[in-house]
């Protein structure tokens, strides 16, 4: 299992000219890393019939950034950017559920409450939830992982939401000190399970490093590169929610 | 001993159980020397950032890693070695050598823990970047070194890479039943030794680790392959050569690795995966690493199979220059192991220090397996040196006894 951590490279070395998505910000991402099998078919239909797109970030500490204006420059609210820029004319919010510090199955644990909590207008379409860090960082078992995941993903699919996950970051500099493998390939295994997409943020990540766009094994990098790490994140999230529900974009213009 | 070369002749085998050994007087098993020195290279490798050289590994290409190619033959080599001790020396010697044996890869283990701690440290005050604020998270541990000390000392917490050696403890301290069975009853141990392993998976037995979780190479499961190993150095790998030769077998291999080979394809190219039927996504996930899949268990006897029918004990290649760095460092390997370790977190520190391109990767890679066959070297030599000397040494000593003094 442990080889899906180099599934990526491999495909970066053969896959030699990837469509490039995002060329204009410095940060493409290969069009295989964004595809999946798995579809979406109520956010197109939110999309599409409802003109309005409810979107609930559920995540940890990787989802946000410090500071004052940290909430604006996190993925989040940059996915919204990005999702307002390519769905004209449909309404897009992105609300943001943070749980710094807890594990999968801590997080699992609330979310059928946190669900029942939001009022009916509200209820998200599409629950993005990223896990996964503070399991790496507690060495918890990947089995008992994989049984918080599984409890999540149900829990949200029962309250009425699509379910997207992120996995880990890539994070070259604490390679040797923090074990992300085992839990990205767990989350990529459930993700195919529950036929929920899958955003591949450490393989993403990886080939942006390896790419040149951004040095992220330096020890010391302001405030500055952490902001346009997460401002392509959230474009490539956002072209992943677009290709995973099967939509074009450019339909929406035309009907308008 | 585990990671000692294996130059012994036949052992005397007792008179109720021949422990009929696949090799011949004074002849040294060269093979186990060549894939353990590769396995060694393979860990090392398989321990640094993804690079080309990674695509040589044989994880890759199937279902099991270098780790089982190095359980197995330390399990074969150590129950070679130290079973003649039994048969010469008795239980209690044979066992004494054992635990020496032990306390060294202990010792070990904790000297590789002091390099992770001055890492770690390091990066605790070195580095700052807000992207990685939650994953920082880590290096709590060091706010409760006296905690950390202690359970790394306990072998319940072991950082990344670091998982072989306290495996290899563990089985390592019930050498000594192995063989005293082994030696009476080979296949009653190779039995219940499966037998352990179906417990295991059936009910889930584990060792407990620190955080929490539980040991990454669960020695239940994985003494499968180190009994087995042993197994086949006492007589069984001989009782098996018919099966070993048989064409079915080979060609039951063959497909086995080439079905493994087409799910791991799937893995590198994901949009394969839709060849891949979902009974069986579903029948075959996760392959279990930490228990020893079945699956991974079979992997490697189908290559074992192949590799041994096709090398064979006297192959020429085996004396080439050319293979004498592997071969080097597979019979040190408890050094050698343990240096690539420690190469490993060096070079991940100059990846992160000085460059990261793909070639510095390269290099890296390489530079680091260079430094492995040198050490190994110079180990060879100074093995031999100190052989030597042991020869006068003994000589004195007794030319000493003769004439009254001594030492």
């Amino acid at each position: 299992m442990k080889v899906l951590r180099i599934a990526g490279l491999f495909a970066v070395l053969l896959v030699a000219a990837p469509s490039r998505a995002e060329d204009a910000h410095g940060c493409a991402v290969p069009a295989y890393l964004l595809a999946t099998e798995s579809t979406l078919p109520k956010v197109a239909d939110a999309i599409k019939t409802r003109k309005r797109l409810d979107i609930l970030v559920a995540g940890s500490g990787s989802s946000a950034l410090p500071g004052s204006d940290g909430a604006s420059m996190s993925y989040p609210s940059r996915l919204e950017a990005a999702l307002r820029e390519a769905l004209a004319g449909v309404t897009v919010n992105v609300r943001t559920e943070l749980r710094p510090k807890k594990t999968a199955a801590e997080a699992a644990e609330g979310f059928g409450q946190m669900m029942d909590k939001l009022p009916p207008d509200q209820k998200p379409d599409l629950v993005i939830w990223q896990t996964g860090t503070v399991d790496a960082i507690r060495s918890v078992d990947p089995d008992d992982f994989r049984a918080a995941l599984d409890t999540g993903v149900e829990a949200l699919q029962k309250a009425g939401s699509e379910v997207l996950l992120i996995n880990l970051q890539y994070n070259p500099r604490m390679e040797t000190m923090l074990s992300v493998g085992p839990y990205n390939d767990t989350i990529r295994v459930v993700a195919q399970q529950h036929e929920v997409p899958m955003f591949d943020r450490f393989s993403i990540m990886r080939h942006w490093s390896d790419a040149g766009d951004f040095d992220l094994f330096g020890s010391v990098h302001g405030y500055g590169m952490a902001k346009r790490v997460h401002d392509c994140i959230g474009r490539a999230l956002s072209a992943m929610v677009v290709e995973a529900s099967r939509i074009n974009p450019a339909e929406l213009r035309i009907q308008r | 001993m585990t990671f000692v070369t294996t130059d012994q002749a036949v052992v005397t085998a007792p008179a109720t159980k021949a422990a009929a050994l696949p090799v011949a007087a004074g002849e040294r098993e060269l093979r186990l020397d060549l894939f353990r020195g590769m396995a060694l290279w393979l860990i090392f490798i398989d321990h640094l950032p993804p690079n080309i050289l990674t695509w040589f590994t044989i994880r890759n290409y199937g279902f099991s890693d270098a780790t089982e190619i190095f359980i197995f033959i330390s399990g074969y080599t150590a129950a070679f070695v130290y079973s003649r001790a039994m048969l010469d020396r008795g239980f209690v010697v044979a066992s004494a050598r054992i635990f020496k044996r032990v306390w060294q890869i202990y010792v070990a283990h904790v000297f590789l823990f002091t390099i992770y701690l001055a890492e770690i440290s390091y990066i605790a005050t070195k580095f700052d970047n807000p992207l990685y604020a939650e994953e920082m998270g880590i290096l709590d541990s060091l706010k409760q070194p006296d905690v950390t000390i202690v359970q790394a000392l306990l072998l319940k917490f072991r950082p990344v890479n670091m998982d072989v050696l306290p495996l290899y403890i563990v089985l390592m301290i019930f050498l000594p039943l192995i063989i005293w069975l082994m030696q009476r009853k080979a296949d009653l141990a190779l039995a219940l030794s499966v037998l352990l392993y179906a417990i295991t998976w059936e009910f889930d037995l584990a060792l407990p680790a620190y955080p929490n979780g539980t040991w990454f190479f669960n020695p239940f499961a994985w003494q499968l392959l180190f009994v087995f190993g042993a197994w086949c150095a006492l007589g069984g790998a001989k009782r098996m050569d018919r099966i070993l030769s048989s064409d079915i077998t080979l060609w039951l291999c063959i497909a086995y690795l080439v079905f493994a080979f087409c799910v791991t394809l799937t893995w590198h190219v994901p949009r394969l995966n839709i060849f891949m039927p979902r009974w069986l996504e579903s029948w075959m996930y996760p392959i279990n690493k930490t228990d020893l899949d079945v699956l991974r268990f079979v992997h490697f006897l189908a290559l074992a199979a192949i590799t041994v029918r096709f090398i064979p004990a006297n192959w020429p290649g085996l004396n080439s220059l050319w293979l004498r760095p592997v071969i080097r460092c597979g019979q040190h390997s408890l050094e050698i192991f343990c240096l690539g370790v420690f190469l490993a977190f060096a070079g991940h520190f100059v990846l992160a220090e000085v460059s990261g391109g793909a070639w510095m990767h390269f290099l890296v890679s390489v530079a680091g397996i260079v430094i492995m066959s040198a050490a190994a070297s110079l180990f060879s030599w100074y093995k031999s040196e100190t052989s030597k000397n042991d020869k006068r040494a003994k000589a004195a000593e007794s030319d000493a006894d003769l004439a009254g003094g001594g030492s």
